[in-house]
């Protein structure tokens, strides 16, 4: 526990900084046990005994004397763990499952679903008024026959006729030995009101009485009933027993399966699937090849111009600089998925801008044709990437040190030489980070191909939907299901996002080692 | 959330004199108990265009019932993968709007809980409820019915053409930019194509003695060449084209550049200024063409704690005249209740549509579907556009969906 101390002049235990630091932990004391109080209600137990340990480690941070460094960088890593390495467990545990259509939930809602799913109401049988009745806690139903007589029975006791009921407006309103429950009765035990089944008759193959409405009542025939001690389900009209299978569904001797599974660790199966299927090898490897093109020139280009422009308007001979670069940012302000969008317009054959006023009239096919597309794509990202590079390199050229120029000019060297040999290293050291980040950002950038192209034109050539625009990530898309193309698998496609990141963060950490060799210009 | 007080009051009071003079077989019963339901919720799923409707049968609902309603906004492209996600965990609503083709992806999820109609099932159009049918149980509760039709310019052409080439020849004497249109773009458009598709008996998928689809592809065979065949034929002669989108088709119509277009009631609203009447879309290949239905509905989550409530509301509250009308006016789009929709057919073109509907299959719910969509739509603009020569084409189409549903 906090002690208050004096040390120091003016530092008493109640300073108003104290104060301050208590209202505030107070304040983020209050959200955790809000959201503990949440978790709770949710029986979320996992969120809960987080948000516990997060607390606790607060007030202990914040409390002891101890633990300086961890004030300022607590808020940071509660923040990383929650957003950055929770997240990314997350995908890594998907990626081991078989989450996906087919396997969505847990093998309890997944037998549920089966049993009401194979329920069939009694053909030609009649829809019966019926209302809940209990008999001690025990409920039951009593339902009025098409004949007028009143029969009532509960999960254990089949329908039999009563003698004596009150019937107003075709509902039994009083049953002698049941009490007749009032609605919102009914409402508090819904669930087992709708859960409940009442035997016809001693045979069960007449089948039960359900309501799902607590007003009428239909006769239904299971098809399929499942076994808790033997974990089996059986079709009662083939006879047929499934048992539980490793990939998570019911499974018959004949190895015909139930429609419904739930999910269930895989191992590696998905990371095998995603090699495996030799439909996807050829465009695997053009699109692998299209993907690192795409970054490393976008990359090239977006920085190249970026530079161009930055050193043209560094040039203090140029006027109106200030209103040339505010226009060359615009690009950047515009969101990306929009711009593409609006692109993806203006890039029409027949009806864009482009063609239609640009060109006069002329039907290039931009997106259509599979090299002008992968140039559409290329010149799109150009224009959208291009001010961000523009900012960072006049930010990098205006911090450059002027000595070190005047020292090369004094030596001799000309404009060429000191751009090569000074210029450009020192410019490269403060800009390389953001282009390696830029590289990897452009790998993944799934927003503008999907906008823009949607990976398209087509491979004529391959069995699969994937086009020659489409890289790793929007292939990723496509091969698991997302795009709603096929059934989805979110394993695999967790799968796959864990190779894209192996590959990016291996060029990444390959990049960075390289520009650690310019730093010793510097 | 709510609209005002008064039209809530209205609208309430309307909702109860229905409620009391009520459906065949429902007597108002519980209506002396019935306010009592407090504490119970029901969470509604739906978008924009339907909410209102929805909110107003909430109001009559929790009148009834004592329980309260919380409709919840969403986007409609969000709800199918949100209910998916959200109901394994116990956090998705009890009800949610859907459309009929989801059926086979919320059953194989197991996410969906039947609902039995009983005797109500009949006051529905029956290529409603066959829709939302899978394996002889009903999963969800109708309210709306849209398929497309041939849109006519009663200007340009007085009478309703009865095949193709008869469309064809009365849209060039009419002298107009383009004779008919039908939107296609470079991605293809098998939805709107496929009337034109099984007029040459090529249907998507076989179907059952009692209309649902089995995951047999049908779509190949002599039918689906000769479909093919005539997609370039008819691509030469310059009638189709992949450079006419939804956008430009609507534009061009609007502006009385065509006396035909093919497509459905959501165009309407920019077709103000043209007379339009509504005919069967004309067929190509001899057989009928039948175009494919959607049928929109709620669906109830199978985790679901309120399902007695749910039911309720939607089986008594929601199959009332007045709430489908209600929910007709919001979107236009035919009703699937009969009485509604003898209603709504006092519009002729509401009418209109409504009659080639009667004549249209259920779009498949089949999750075999979503591999057919991959390859249908860019293989037909391939053909289109003469990319890619038909018969080989429409085989390496079939192929590959073959391929991809295994």
């Amino acid at each position: 526990m906090y002690q208050p101390v004096t040390r120091g002049a003016g530092r008493t235990g109640w300073s108003p900084g104290f104060l301050v630091k208590l209202a505030l932990v107070a304040l983020v004391d209050a959200l955790g046990v809000y959201a503990v109080l949440a978790a709770w209600g949710a029986r979320s137990w996992g969120v809960l005994t987080a948000m516990v340990a997060l607390l606790l480690v607060a007030n202990w941070a914040y409390f002891t004397r101890r633990a300086l460094p961890l004030k300022y960088i607590l808020p940071g890593l509660a923040f990383l763990l929650v957003y950055q390495v929770y997240v990314v467990a997350y995908t890594g545990y998907v990626a081991f499952t078989n989450y996906g259509d087919g396997h969505n939930s847990t093998k309890e809602q997944a037998i549920e679903a089966l049993l009401v799913q194979n329920e069939r109401r009694v053909e030609g049988s009649p829809s019966s008024p019926l209302t809940v009745v209990a008999r001690g806690e025990e409920l039951g139903f009593a339902v009025v026959a098409d004949d007028g007589a009143v029969r009532a029975g509960t999960a254990d006791q089949p329908l039999e006729t009563v003698d004596g009921a009150r019937v107003e407006g075709g509902r039994v309103t009083a049953l002698p030995g049941y009490d007749v429950l009032e609605y919102a009765a009914v409402l508090e035990r819904q669930q087992e009101v709708t859960a409940l089944r009442v035997p016809v008759s001693d045979d069960p193959a007449d089948g039960s009485v359900r309501t799902q409405d607590a007003r009428t009542g239909y006769v239904f025939t299971s098809t399929l009933t499942y076994d808790a001690a033997s974990d089996t389900m059986t079709d009662t009209v083939e006879g047929t027993t499934y048992t539980p299978n490793d990939e998570g569904r019911f499974e018959a001797a004949d190895g015909t399966t139930l429609p419904v599974g739930w999910r269930v660790l895989v191992g590696f199966d998905n990371f095998v699937t995603a090699f495996g299927d030799d439909r996807y090898a050829g465009p695997f490897l053009k699109i692998l090849l299209w993907t690192f093109a795409f970054a490393l020139l976008s990359v090239a280009s977006t920085f190249l111009l970026g530079l161009f422009l930055a050193i043209a308007f560094n040039d203090a001979r140029l006027r109106g600089r200030r209103v040339y670069r505010t226009l060359v940012i615009l690009p950047y302000a515009i969101p990306g998925f929009l711009a593409a969008l609006l692109w993806s317009g203006m890039l029409n054959r027949s009806y864009g801008v482009v063609n239609e006023v640009l060109l006069g009239g002329a039907s290039i096919p931009w997106l259509t044709d599979p090299l002008l597309a992968k140039l559409s794509v290329l010149g799109v990202n150009l224009w959208l990437g291009f001010p961000y590079m523009f900012l960072i390199c006049t930010g990098a050229l205006q911090s450059l040190p002027t000595d070190v120029l005047e020292a090369a000019k004094i030596d001799g060297a000309g404009r060429w030489r000191t751009w090569r040999s000074i210029t450009l290293p020192l410019l490269l050291v403060a800009t390389a980070p953001l282009l390696i980040s830029s590289f990897a950002f452009n790998f993944n950038n799934f927003t503008l191909i999907y906008m823009l192209t949607g990976g398209g034109p087509r491979f004529d050539d391959a069995s699969v939907p994937l086009g020659h625009t489409d890289i790793l990530i929007s292939m990723v898309y496509s091969v698991s299901g997302l795009d709603g193309t096929a059934a989805k698998d979110y394993g695999l496609a967790s799968a796959l996002s864990i190779v894209i990141f192996v590959v990016v963060a291996t060029v990444s950490a390959l990049a960075f080692r390289r520009t650690r060799s310019l730093e010793e210009i510097a | 959330m709510r609209r005002s007080i008064l039209t809530a009051a209205a609208l309430t009071a309307t909702l109860a004199l229905t409620a009391c003079s009520g459906g065949a077989e429902e007597p108002a019963g519980e209506e002396s108990s019935a306010p009592d339901g407090a504490g119970a919720t029901l969470t509604v799923w739906v978008d924009e265009t339907r909410q209102a409707a929805v909110e107003d049968a909430a109001t009559g609902f929790e009148e009834a019932t004592g329980a309260q309603v919380e409709v919840v906004l969403k986007n409609f492209e969000d709800i199918r993968p949100d209910f998916l996600a959200q109901v394994p965990t116990g956090k998705g609503p009890d009800i949610t709007v859907g459309a009929h083709d989801w059926l086979g992806e919320l059953t194989t999820n197991g996410v969906v809980a039947p609902i039995e109609l009983g005797d109500t099932a009949d006051a529905f159009e029956p290529v409603s409820v066959a829709a939302f049918t899978q394996d002889g149980q009903v999963y969800g509760l109708p309210y709306a019915v849209e398929n497309i039709a041939l849109i006519r310019n009663t200007e340009l052409a007085p009478e309703a053409p009865a095949t193709w080439d008869d469309a064809i020849a009365a849209g060039e004497e009419a002298g107009t930019r383009y004779p008919l249109l039908i939107q296609t773009s470079t991605e293809g458009d098998p939805y709107t194509y496929y009337p034109l598709q099984t007029s040459f008996g090529a249907p998507v998928f076989e179907q059952n003695e009692d209309g649902s689809y089995t995951p047999e592809l049908a779509l190949g065979g002599e039918g689906g060449t000769a479909f093919a065949q005539w997609l370039a034929e008819q691509a030469e002669a310059g009638t189709l084209s992949t450079d006419v989108t939804y956008d430009v088709a609507v534009a061009a119509f609007a502006k009385g550049e065509s006396p035909f277009i093919v497509g459905g009631p959501w165009m309407l609203e920019q077709f103000a200024d043209v007379d339009v009447a509504i005919d069967p879309i004309p067929s190509a290949g001899g057989e009928p063409a039948q175009p494919f239905v959607g049928v929109a509905g709620f669906y109830v989550s199978a985790q679901s704690e309120n399902a007695l409530l749910a039911n309720d509301f939607l089986v008594n509250h929601m199959a009332t005249p007045e709430a489908q009308l209600a929910l007709y006016e919001a979107g236009d789009r035919p009703p699937a209740l009969l009485e509604a929709a003898d209603t709504a057919s006092e519009d002729p073109v509401t009418a209109g549509f409504r009659e080639v509907g009667a004549d249209a299959v259920p779009m498949p719910s089949l999750p075999e579907m979503g591999a057919v969509w991959a390859y249908w739509g860019v293989t037909e603009a391939a053909i289109i556009s003469g990319k890619s020569e038909p018969e080989a084409a429409w085989q390496k189409m079939v192929d590959d969906i073959q391929g991809e549903i295994g």
